[in-house]
């Protein structure tokens, strides 16, 4: 299989006034443009070129460390894009609305986990809304650019909503005001795609 | 006439208490130089948000963190010395609080140029030459993934190495392998660059070398070497 860098599904100015044009210029074709450059050679001599992403990242720890950076910023940058869409945000409906009430007790107390889980996690990272092998969901955070899908995670699950929180992703805009970034995050958090990557997994 | 004595002794001593509270033991140190000293290398933006956002807020936690217990009177280096033993908040903001400061002070407007002294020596017998020295220092900068630093650091066999940290570690800290000495050090969190280079962190440390504080860095260098002898 050949790998391929994924299109981005809106126009860079889409998310404005939330995210702005420029840093989603940038972060589209420089940081995940070069995480795909960087996957694709950092792959290639390995036994498991051709894998997909999600098989590689079962055994993530027996690969190169660039396997592991590159191939993390591939993949959740490509989750990130497709979480976020214009007009979007609100609230979750359906079978997630109601697990997410069900676990958290209310959208808003989910929001405020996730919330600081985003804005604790130190350094670089990204924060996470998973569902685990058990079908329970969970939120968590992870360093640079590691997911819940690494062999390496200490809370292994598969990610269904992702929030990239390294400064690149929102310094030009909010430069130290990572909470703010945050809170601007759910206006365009496209609600309808991570059902159906919840109904697909719990199904 | 002793009621008025002992009345001024109560008087000297609260005024004693109060500038001890006013004066706490770690200090957050003024920016040796105007926000835009170090343009156009540094702009100003970044170093006032840099500055009076990030140093501020790492000390103001480092603070917090240590608030009642004995670390309120601790040397840095003593807590660094130690670090596994304290809760990673007091790492986080100690390490960000102490690494700031002595980043400002590894630069100044007009600087640049090449180390002399003793320090321009090992650079040269370490290295083989200034070049090839900025060459490992830039490359461990660029390859720092994620936040963290770069330093010159003397180890503890009284070498020169080159090795970078994560997040707001330093090379004081028992947490790493690469411990001794930093002489100097060079921020790569992407709030350092951002809003100039954004995804260009290697022009970010080419410019860099137009503001390190040499003199600083010699005088850093001098010390941690009389240490070991």
């Amino acid at each position: 299989m050949d790998y391929q860098f994924p299109e981005l599904p809106y126009a860079f100015n889409a998310l404005e006034p939330h995210i702005d044009a420029m840093t989603m210029e940038i972060h589209y074709t420089k940081h995940h443009k070069t995480y795909f450059d960087k996957f694709v050679a950092a792959i290639k001599d390995t036994d498991s070129n051709g894998k997909s992403l999600e098989e590689i990242f079962t055994q993530v720890s027996k690969l190169p460390m660039a396997v592991r950076n590159h191939g993390g910023g591939l993949y959740n940058h490509s989750l990130f894009w497709e979480s976020m869409a214009p007009n979007a945000g609100g609230e979750p409906a359906g079978q997630l609305a109601q697990a997410i009430n069900s676990q958290y007790g209310s959208f808003g107390d989910f929001q405020a986990k996730f919330n600081d889980a985003a804005a604790n996690r130190f350094g670089s990272g990204w924060a996470w809304l998973c569902v685990k092998a058990d079908k329970s969901l969970c939120v968590c955070s992870s360093a640079n650019q590691d997911n819940p899908l690494m062999d390496t995670s200490d809370c292994p699950a598969t990610p269904i909503l992702g929030l990239d929180v390294w400064e690149h992703a929102y310094y030009l805009k909010f430069q130290n005001r990572r909470p703010d970034y945050i809170s601007a995050f759910w206006n365009v958090v496209n609600w309808k795609v991570i059902e159906s990557r919840y109904e697909a997994l719990v199904k | 006439m002793k009621k008025l004595v002992l009345f001024f002794l109560v008087l000297i001593s609260i005024q004693f208490s109060l500038k001890a509270q006013q004066e706490p033991f770690h200090k957050f140190a003024p920016l040796p130089y105007a926000y835009d000293a170090l343009e156009p290398y540094i702009d100003k933006m970044t170093m006032e948000i840099h500055y009076d956002k990030h140093h501020r807020a790492y000390y103001t936690n480092f603070i917090a963190a240590i608030k009642g217990t004995e670390l309120e009177n601790t040397p840095m280096e003593t807590i660094f010395a130690n670090m596994s033993s304290y809760a990673p908040a007091v790492r986080n903001t100690g390490g960000g609080y102490w690494n700031h400061e002595m980043f400002w002070n590894c630069m100044k407007p007009n600087g640049g140029g090449v180390p002399a002294g003793k320090l321009g020596d090992a650079i040269k017998s370490t290295f083989g030459s200034f070049d090839e020295f900025k060459k490992q220092f830039a490359e461990a900068g660029v390859k720092r993934f994620g936040s963290g630093w770069v330093w010159l650091t003397v180890n503890e066999a009284g070498k020169l190495i080159i090795n970078s940290t994560a997040n707001q570690d330093n090379p004081l800290m028992n947490t790493e392998t690469l411990r001794g000495v930093p002489v100097l050090c060079l921020d790569v969190w992407e709030h350092a660059y951002y809003l100039k280079y954004q995804n260009k962190r290697g022009d970010y440390i080419n410019a860099f070398w137009n503001v390190v504080n040499w003199d600083f860095v010699q005088s850093g260098y001098d010390k941690a070497i009389a240490r070991k002898q």
